[in-house]
């Protein structure tokens, strides 16, 4: 057993009534986190990141499987007697205490010196910010602020692994972009395991040392932010984080013939075949457009052209009848000089090609 | 009078209809609080202002032991109803939806369901036959009766009070290392409490203000007030009820007020 | 229903934290119920209370008469007429507290937050207020030598007091007047939910005020008006208080009419059995509109 491991699923399932009306939320999850690992589990709802995050917390038990911290098993372990604390969705302040004594329930409730409550409160408040606050109600705060609470009351504790359910999701943009930059800093400045959960990719992608990719409760792919991004596993991963163009072909060995063009040579993928029809990736930056009609490359026809400020976004229809999104740089004349009905050719690295998978 | 900013909700005569309702449903009351200072004995002559009927009620022993028989069961039925109710609400809300909860609350609810001369024959059957084969005929009988049907109404301010919050809280509760009685002790009870003092007045309310059940329940010589009241109402007419009312008018006031204002500060 | 362990010691929590309201219940209103029942298949006992003799005497009494000499069957005219004056007062008090209750609602729904809470407190006022009091106060108003008239002779309108207390219609005024909040409160609950841009889009679409009202309010605040005429109807069928002290002796209604059988009429068994009835009535009332409500909630769901 390794002990750089902090939590540890092993092949837990979770599954919600029985017989016909049963609903399997997580299928059999296999997982190592990392001891000051800051980890994202990512997924559209319902995918069961929550379920696993529960299942940590000790608020549910797996139905079959098990939860391990710090190598122990803990999966019937009450929620009040493991070291790990959850920041809530809805932050779950509690509206009749003031903040120092929602900060310090934790502490008080393990039975500390109320010197020690008290002085951990103090520092609390300092790390969140909130030093004037303290004897505030939860209900005189701005959502923001009631963020901060959760946090300090969560880490006062001083768990072993911090959960955060959503946290960000009742907050708006701007406040959002703050908090995330928040919770990094906490982060590296306590030490502490950190389990996020979110449905927002841009917010994984900045926030994780490594991203957990879950879908109708089975984990997808496990990496650091760039892999996941350059290398998805699946079409599910190559099209939820980020947005992807598919093309098919039909592939032998590092050379891929595409249906609506030229052949070229590419990467073979994880796990992906290397012989047969096969489905490849590309993200729309990663292809250039010239309007000459000649030379190497895809040739293809312009059907729209969105403004969206920094961006333009080009949609293409190939021969085969693929449409594709080509996202470019918009010039400081602000036109890219494409309108529906020009003839043009894609071009790209043939490394920004992945082959996934699943068969075309 | 017609708010200018909801004209598009306006239906013709409604206001004036509202407006002779409000003055109807107040001026039968109006005019018993007004004639309760009456110097003479009539309730439709005014003959001046006369503080006399308040000590006058209040020298009759029997009003003085209907007060204090009233207020003995209203506060303990309130108590019993209170208690009983808080657990069952927590007993039966915030959880899963199962056979057994919708039964509980039927039964706690009952009362309101059945009309109250039904109930009071009911337990007039029920309690004659327990005070014959007992003997005992204390206030006990009305003590439970009352209880009973106040049940239902502290039980729906404290259901209220529970299901308006937030689950998770409990949930944060466990997650920061408080046992089932720690967070029972520091979350729920104390968020609770409101709905709980709320259900009280209201239990407390409704029992000093029963006829019918009481009228059937009690043993010979335990009128309460608005038993008194009832029995000097076929008598004759006095301007000493009159008085009685308004002292009972003004303590309803002021605990719906306080109600009132329990409820509506929701933090 | 569950295997899961935390579950099943759930359930078992909440039984027993709804256990002593259960006993409470079973006391003091629900056992005595059945025990009623049990009464009235029994004999009356000649000074009050009963003989435990199985009869289904009462029960026939309760529609019909035989005559002690020569035995004819006739029907309880008596009985008959009070179940009717019972049901016609209810019915006419609900009726006409839907009335004046649904524009007094809508009035409250559509003023301002501050002045709605407010009218709203003052209706529950009375509510809470205790209905001896209110029917006194109404019986004050009425009576011969009360304050209407005393008021009608001094203007010199009438030269004789009418008579209205101990009348039909006194029981159907102080009904109406009693339990008035009973039908603006659910009013007010469904209005309050009523969208008012439904009516932004009825102007909209050529709607006058009359058509909205009948095309659009009532039909979407249906669910409010039925609760609010069942909070009404079950205890003005049910009334005691109210015809007692404004209907008098004669005008008795099944309320009163069961009273009698405890006390007078020395006939337990039958004010069992009417009591039953009653409790019949209402629970076919209770019966329908939970089906009503519940089917109509549905729809508003798709």
């Amino acid at each position: 057993m390794s002990h750089d491991i902090a939590v540890e699923a092993r092949d837990a399932r979770k599954v919600y009534g029985q017989g016909i009306g049963a609903v399997t939320a997580l299928g059999g999850v296999s997982l190592q986190i990392r001891k000051g690992e800051f980890f994202t589990l990512l997924g559209p709802s319902g995918c069961g990141k929550t379920t696993l995050l529960k299942l940590i917390a000790g608020f549910e038990s797996p139905t079959t499987g098990h939860i391990l911290l710090d190598g122990s098993d803990i999966t019937f372990d009450p929620p009040n007697e493991r070291p790990v604390n959850t920041v809530f969705q809805s932050y779950a302040l509690f509206p009749h205490l003031s903040v120092a004594d929602n900060i310090g329930f934790g502490l008080k409730m393990q039975g500390r010196p109320k010197a020690e409550v008290a002085a951990t409160v103090t520092r609390m408040l300092a790390l969140v910010r909130l030093d004037k606050m303290a004897d505030r109600k939860p209900g005189q705060l701005s959502g923001g602020q009631q963020q901060r609470v959760a946090l300090a009351r969560a880490l006062a504790p001083s768990p072993k692994v911090l959960l955060l359910d959503e946290p960000l999701s009742a907050l708006d943009l701007q406040l959002r972009k703050e908090m995330q930059i928040e919770l990094k800093r906490l982060q590296v400045e306590t030490g502490i395991t950190f389990i996020f959960v979110t449905h927002d990719q841009e917010e994984a992608l900045t926030m994780s040392d490594r991203i957990g990719v879950m879908q109708s409760g089975h984990l997808l792919q496990v990496g650091d932010p760039r892999t996941i991004y350059t290398r998805p596993a699946n079409r599910f991963v190559a099209s939820f984080i980020g947005e992807s163009n598919f093309l098919t072909g039909t592939l032998d060995g590092t050379a891929l013939t595409l249906d609506a063009g030229p052949r070229m040579s590419v990467e073979a993928g994880q796990g992906a075949p290397t012989q047969g029809r096969v489905t490849a990736a590309i993200r729309p930056e990663q292809i250039r457009i010239t309007s000459a009609t000649l030379g190497d490359g895809i040739p293809a026809k312009v059907t729209q052209t969105v403004y969206f400020g920094t961006d333009t976004h080009c949609r293409v229809v190939l021969k085969d009848g693929t449409e594709i999104t080509v996202r470019l740089q918009s010039p400081a004349s602000g036109d890219v000089g494409l309108h529906p009905g020009s003839e043009v050719t894609l071009k790209f690295e043939p490394g920004a090609l992945i082959v996934l998978p699943e068969a075309a | 009078m017609v708010d200018r900013t909801f004209a598009i909700a306006r239906l013709p005569g409604f206001a004036t209809i509202a407006v002779t309702v409000f003055v109807l449903l107040y001026l039968p009351i109006a005019m018993l609080v007004v004639f309760s200072f009456n110097a003479g004995d009539s309730v439709a002559i005014w003959e001046g202002f006369s503080f006399r009927w308040y000590p006058e009620a209040w020298s009759n022993e029997a009003v003085k032991a209907a007060t204090w028989r009233s207020l003995q069961i209203a506060t303990a039925a309130s108590i019993i109803a209170t208690t009983v109710a808080t657990m069952a609400a927590l007993g039966t809300t915030r959880r899963r939806q199962t056979k057994g909860q919708s039964f509980v609350y039927l039964m706690i609810n009952q009362p309101l369901m059945v009309p109250e001369i039904v109930t009071a024959v009911a337990l007039l059957i029920f309690f004659s036959t327990i005070k014959v084969a007992t003997g005992y005929q204390g206030l006990g009988y009305l003590i439970i009766a009352h209880a009973a049907f106040c049940t239902p109404f502290a039980y729906l301010p404290i259901r209220a009070r529970l299901e308006s919050m937030d689950l998770s809280l409990e949930t944060a509760s466990a997650d920061l290392y408080a046992s089932r009685w720690q967070t029972f002790r520091y979350i729920t009870l104390p968020l609770v409490m409101p709905g709980a003092i709320a259900g009280l007045m209201l239990a407390f309310v409704t029992s000093l203000d029963d006829v019918v059940i009481t009228l059937f329940v009690k043993s010979a010589g335990q009128d309460t007030l608005p038993t008194y009241m009832l029995a000097q109402i076929r008598r004759s007419v006095s301007a000493e009820v009159n008085a009685i009312s308004t002292l009972l008018l003004l303590l309803t006031v002021v605990l719906l007020t306080a109600f009132f204002l329990l409820t509506r500060k929701r933090t | 229903m569950t295997a899961d362990p935390k579950a099943r010691a759930e359930v078992r929590r909440g039984w027993l934290l709804s256990a002593p309201a259960l006993v409470l219940l079973a006391v003091g209103a629900t056992g005595p119920l059945l025990i009623m029942l049990v009464y009235s298949f029994l004999e009356p006992g000649q000074y009050g209370n009963v003989e435990w003799v199985l009869s289904f005497k009462a029960w026939f009494n309760v529609i019909m008469n035989r005559d002690i000499f020569d035995g004819t069957l006739t029907f309880a005219d008596a009985h008959l007429s009070i179940f009717w004056r019972s049901a016609k007062l209810a019915l006419l008090t609900t009726f006409f507290a839907f009335i004046t209750g649904f524009p007094t609602a809508w009035f409250i729904a559509t003023r301002s937050p501050g002045m709605r809470t407010a009218l709203l407190f003052l209706i529950t006022i009375p509510f809470w207020t205790n209905l001896l009091i209110r029917t006194f106060a109404i019986n004050q108003i009425i009576r011969n030598e009360g304050f209407l008239n005393t008021f009608l002779l001094w203007t010199g309108i009438i030269k004789e007091p009418i008579v209205m207390l101990y009348t039909d219609f006194a029981v159907f005024i102080g009904m109406t007047y009693v339990y008035l909040p009973l039908m603006v409160l659910p009013l007010f609950a469904t209005i309050d939910r009523f969208d008012m841009r439904l009516l932004q889009a009825g102007y909209d679409l050529y709607a006058s005020r009359w058509q909205l009202l009948r095309y659009v309010i009532v039909p979407v605040v249906k669910p409010g008006i039925i609760s609010g005429s069942i909070l009404v109807f079950i205890p003005a069928l049910g009334a005691y208080v109210t015809p007692r002290i404004l209907g008098g002796g004669r005008n008795m209604m099944i309320g009163n009419f069961i009273e009698l059988q405890f006390g007078q009429g020395r006939n337990w068994p039958l004010g069992a059995a009417l009591s039953v009835v009653l409790l019949v009535i209402v629970s076919v009332a209770l019966i329908v509109y939970t089906r009503f409500a519940t089917s109509g909630g549905n729809k508003h769901h798709g």
